[in-house]
């Protein structure tokens, strides 16, 4: 594989590195690390490897601040799931969290340095209404959008749109299923939430098994079709994995529930992207059960050159010519896992003809 | 080395190539433009202040302002600001791109540094006493601000003012203070020293112009500065001169609808806007006349000195 120009992973792999840091990397890490929201995060990592010393003084504030940020957000997330826990009390069945609002949550080690400002919710399709409801008495109110996406959002998104609380700055992601039920990997909401655990903590909120965890942001990730995020999510399933991997018989758990919910693909590319950017243990018999569902390897390759890209920071030191033509290939090929051609190609065509010369609100 | 040093052929040279390294107050900036207005504006506002060889490797902010490259744009260019890739605002006419700069090294600050409580506010010093001005719009705050400092306050901020979380004293960023309209020939007719550059016609705003900051404002900028007094100023047509104290818990509750990063602090920004209110003595201003409103300000720094001599 390539090797990116890109320290942010590199300091991952290797903190003491930054010890023979010249200013000029320092300055590129630190833009890079921001660019991809693990400042926090880095920082966490060079305080827990006794490294943090090592931070040239004139660097150092930029790490702190966000630190300082990250600190916040996961303190009103925690208020945040408290309210929203007596507000949907009344509610017959469990609430689900997801991605960043679980891992605060269930404090686990992928909540270090994160930043976080949506809480993502899994519910049972046939109460998305009542969810609705109550959230919109207690000031949650749904984000405009315009209205070719609010109706494309309703037919063949699989999330409800967002809501927004009038005067708190959080969002809350309504989940009734994973992906479109158009989509190529499809993991049953359903199968998820039977198996979600209580979280000693906040009673009356659960969040998914270790396995589903994994196996969702491995699924997530790879139809994710902009990857903003994307190095911040593979980092998040590197602390994911590498934390339960000290359950007893993980590895086999999560592999048998891979084969179930035909996750085997997604699985098998998160494995081998976290173990290029983060170095992820992963043992050798993983590997080889993991052979079965390996692409072939001109697909690899091509997949290879398109992912070690698009996962990179999106800052300009860490990209080249092939850069562009790796970010239209993940948008098709994200478009083209979530829906069939019949669906895909009027949408792309009104994505690319139609809505840039539409006036939308500002975002102000 | 200062901004002023530097031949105007290598200032533009710089800017249009690696950048150019500048310090203000706390932050280090690097700079690109390919636009003639934005190294006219730095070259005469920022000239006392310190610049590096552009191989100088960190700054906090890369920052840049040029012409926006789209074809829809190719008629009529407009200029679109960028903190390293990242582009916040709209794009807006090539004559604002001066502005456009400005506007962004405040949001990169406001956005960014939460070692510091940030407060929309100017501040200005005298005899050891710093005074926080908050600003509502169309306070005159700036028009006041310019006119203490052409009269021997040191500027401390004119937009941001930056409380340092562990010290609670204000981290000076001297950087231009920006008037608008009917302003800037008062101020000119106030003081034959204003000097002003980066003047924009026809913004949302109308007319704007930024004043130099004083050399001596900038010579100090790294001299923090311990808050006395919190004051709310604002400027009427013909109206009476007014000084009147306001309680503590109006200013908490202005002060924090004034911080730019107060709930990006959570506890710690209640923390540190209490232990300011509490050092402060905090009023409600009101003036007509710039003379008489400096004048008052003028007492109000002597009062500081006698109290501690009687002390």
């Amino acid at each position: 594989m390539r090797a990116p120009a890109e320290l942010v992973s590199h300091v991952f792999r290797n903190p003491e590195a930054i010890q023979g840091f010249s200013m000029g990397d320092w300055d590129k890490l630190v833009r890079q690390a921001r660019q991809a929201d693990l400042l926090a995060r880095l920082h966490a990592l060079l305080i827990q490897a006794k490294l943090d010393a090592a931070i040239p003084a004139v660097a150092r504030w930029h790490f702190e601040s966000a630190t300082t940020l990250a600190d916040t957000q996961q303190g009103e997330m925690r208020r945040e799931l408290r309210r929203l826990r007596a507000l949907l009390a009344g509610l017959d069945f469990p609430l689900v969290l997801l991605k960043g609002a679980a891992y605060v949550a269930a404090e686990l080690p992928a909540s270090n340095g994160r930043l976080i400002e949506d809480i993502d919710l899994l519910v049972p399709a046939e109460r998305l209404g009542d969810v609705e409801s109550a959230l919109e008495h207690a000031d949650w109110q749904e984000v405009d959008l315009p209205g070719y996406d609010r109706s494309y959002y309703r037919r063949w998104r699989y999330d409800a749109p967002q809501l927004q609380h009038l005067r708190r700055a959080m969002v809350i992601n309504l989940h009734h299923a994973i992906v479109p039920d158009s989509a190529r990997y499809r993991p049953e909401a359903n199968k998820l939430r039977r198996r979600a655990i209580e979280i000693p903590r906040f009673a009356g909120l659960r969040v998914l098994t270790s396995e589903d965890r994994i196996l969702l942001a491995a699924t997530l990730l790879f139809h994710d079709d902009g990857l903003s995020h994307g190095l911040r999510d593979l980092s998040d399933l590197d602390l994911l994995l590498r934390e339960a991997a000290s359950e007893t018989d993980f590895w086999p758990q999560l592999l048998a529930r891979a084969e179930e919910m035909d996750l085997g693909r997604p699985l098998f590319y998160a494995l081998r992207y976290a173990q290029h950017f983060f170095a992820t243990p992963v043992p050798h018999e993983v590997r080889d059960h993991l052979r079965s569902v390996e692409p072939g390897s001109a697909t690899l390759k091509l997949m290879d050159g398109i992912y070690t890209r698009m996962l990179a920071p999106a800052h300009r030191s860490c990209m080249d010519v092939f850069t562009p033509p790796a970010r239209a290939a993940t948008y098709l090929r994200t478009h083209w896992l979530r829906r069939p051609p019949r669906q895909l190609v009027p949408h792309l065509v009104y994505k690319a003809f139609i809505s840039p010369y539409q006036r939308e609100p500002n975002p102000a | 080395m200062k901004l002023l040093q530097l031949p105007p052929v290598e200032l533009r040279r710089q800017l249009a190539g690696p950048g150019i390294w500048l310090r203000t107050g706390p932050f280090s900036l690097r700079v690109r433009s390919r636009l003639d207005s934005v190294a006219t504006g730095l070259g005469e506002l920022y000239g006392q202040f310190e610049v590096r060889n552009p191989r100088e490797t960190f700054a906090d902010f890369h920052v840049s302002v040029d012409p926006q490259i789209k074809l829809r744009q190719a008629l009529r260019p407009k200029a679109n600001f960028s903190f390293d890739g990242v582009e916040p605002f709209d794009p807006e006419p090539l004559d604002q791109a001066y502005p456009m700069l400005e506007r962004g090294l405040d949001w990169c600050v406001s956005e960014h540094a939460h070692q510091y409580l940030i407060i929309h506010a100017a501040a200005v010093e005298k005899n050891d006493q710093a005074v926080i001005l908050p600003a509502p719009t169309d306070s005159g705050k700036s028009t006041l601000v310019a006119a203490l400092v052409l009269s021997g306050w040191r500027l401390l901020s004119d937009e941001l003012v930056l409380i340092d979380r562990k010290t609670g004293l204000i981290h000076p960023l001297p950087r231009p203070i920006r008037l608008k309209n009917e302003s800037i020939p008062l101020i000119r007719a106030f003081h034959a020293d204003a000097y002003f550059s980066g003047i924009s016609r026809d913004t949302a705003d109308g007319t704007i112009a930024y004043m130099r900051p004083p050399k001596e404002s900038v010579r100090r900028q790294h001299e923090p500065a311990k808050p006395g007094w919190i004051i709310f100023p604002k400027w009427i047509a013909d109206g009476e001169l007014e000084v009147l104290p306001r309680s503590k818990q109006q200013t908490y509750q202005s002060l924090t609808q004034n911080a730019f990063n107060y709930s990006q602090l959570g506890t710690e920004g209640f923390r540190v806007c209490s232990a300011l209110i509490k050092q402060t003595d905090c009023y409600d201003f009101q003036y007509s006349r710039l003379e008489e409103a400096v004048a008052v300000f003028d007492r109000l720094a002597a009062s500081s000195v006698t109290t501690e001599q009687g002390n």
